[in-house]
């Protein structure tokens, strides 16, 4: 069995096993540290560029599947939409925003709380108005809502 | 009528290559029954033997043992023309591209290191393209790419170290042209 081995490999490991423990570092080359150190930061830069893409960057309030307004997430301010069975009050932060009130039995929208990612949705359905928001760029267009 | 025999000469390096291969396989198949977080997330340690048949025999005997690796590690744990299989192929090939290059940096300033930490990023690269491609036609593959960059440049340095560990240690023993062993083992 021990001849089916790599002769190369064979002698490689039985050195490795007896050598000892060299000093890591005398393994790696100045070039190395510069590549590892070039490498790092570009990972660590892939994090903030690449999971960005979920944030939300303006809420999109709509009456009857019919747009009514296009609230930008940067300033807060509150709007108020009237529906076919009251008025559903829409309140909007830096970064999110929530159904304050909605004159429907079930309050399922008010419950949702704040939405802070693209594509999320809260739909008050017995005032036919839903706020959902939209991210940049307009992706993930193919989905009508996203959970998390 | 009589039997015709093939006989296909076999040569030092085809013997030094399935054993490399071998080595390769066996750690593939070791490294099968770790369990993952995530698909795709592995140390890779076949690779440490691609790295050292690279530096010591050059790029053609590497990618032989790298594309065995693929394919008859692939047949050992089943996987053999599954989805995983294509990644790992297309993995291999845009590794073994980069290391194509990744041999003619300066050996004075650049060591198996920066070769495993390059070939890890391709390995990715490759493995993500395809993803993107054919499995996963949505832009949502890419959420995932931090952390394979990451798994990428931790297991590609640890890689990397022994790679130059075990090379290191071979300085001092020639390169092996072993004489083809009788029969086969």
């Amino acid at each position: 069995m021990k001849h089916s081995l790599p002769d190369g490999l064979r002698e490689l490991l039985a050195h490795a096993a007896t050598a000892g423990h060299a000093n890591w570092r005398t393994l790696l080359r100045p070039g190395d540290w510069l590549l590892l150190a070039l490498a790092a930061l570009l990972v660590a830069a892939s994090y903030p560029l690449l999971w960005r893409g979920g944030t939300a960057d303006r809420a999109i309030v709509k009456r009857d599947g019919q747009v009514v307004t296009e609230l930008a997430l940067n300033v807060a301010r509150k709007y108020a939409v009237t529906g076919a069975i009251g008025t559903t009050l829409i309140e909007v932060q830096p970064g999110r925003a929530r159904v304050v009130s909605d004159p429907g039995p079930r309050q399922y929208c008010v419950q949702q709380g704040w939405l802070t990612r693209a594509n999320a949705v809260a739909i008050c359905a017995p005032n036919h108005v839903t706020l959902q928001l939209a991210g940049r760029g307009g992706r993930n267009e193919a989905y009508d809502t996203l959970n998390y | 009528m009589t039997p015709s025999t093939i006989e296909l000469p076999v040569t030092a390096d085809d013997y030094r290559i399935a054993r490399y291969a071998a080595a390769a396989i066996a750690l593939t198949v070791a490294e099968a029954a770790l369990p993952s977080p995530l698909p795709g997330i592995k140390p890779g340690l076949a690779n440490i033997i691609v790295l050292v048949v690279l530096a010591r025999y050059g790029w053609r005997d590497a990618a032989w043992v790298s594309l065995l690796r693929v394919v008859a590690g692939s047949l050992v744990i089943g996987q053999f023309l599954a989805p995983g299989f294509f990644l790992a192929l297309s993995g291999a090939l845009c590794s073994l591209a980069v290391l194509a290059l990744a041999q003619h940096l300066p050996p004075r300033f650049f060591g198996p290191v920066s070769a495993s930490v390059l070939a890890a990023f391709a390995h990715i690269g490759g493995q993500i393209a395809l993803a993107r491609v054919w499995l996963v036609p949505h832009d949502g593959v890419f959420y995932l790419v931090p952390l394979f960059a990451t798994t990428a440049l931790v297991f590609g340095a640890i890689n990397g170290l022994v790679a130059a560990r075990l090379l290191a240690i071979s300085v001092d023993i020639p390169v092996a042209a072993p004489a083809a062993p009788k029969g086969a083992s």
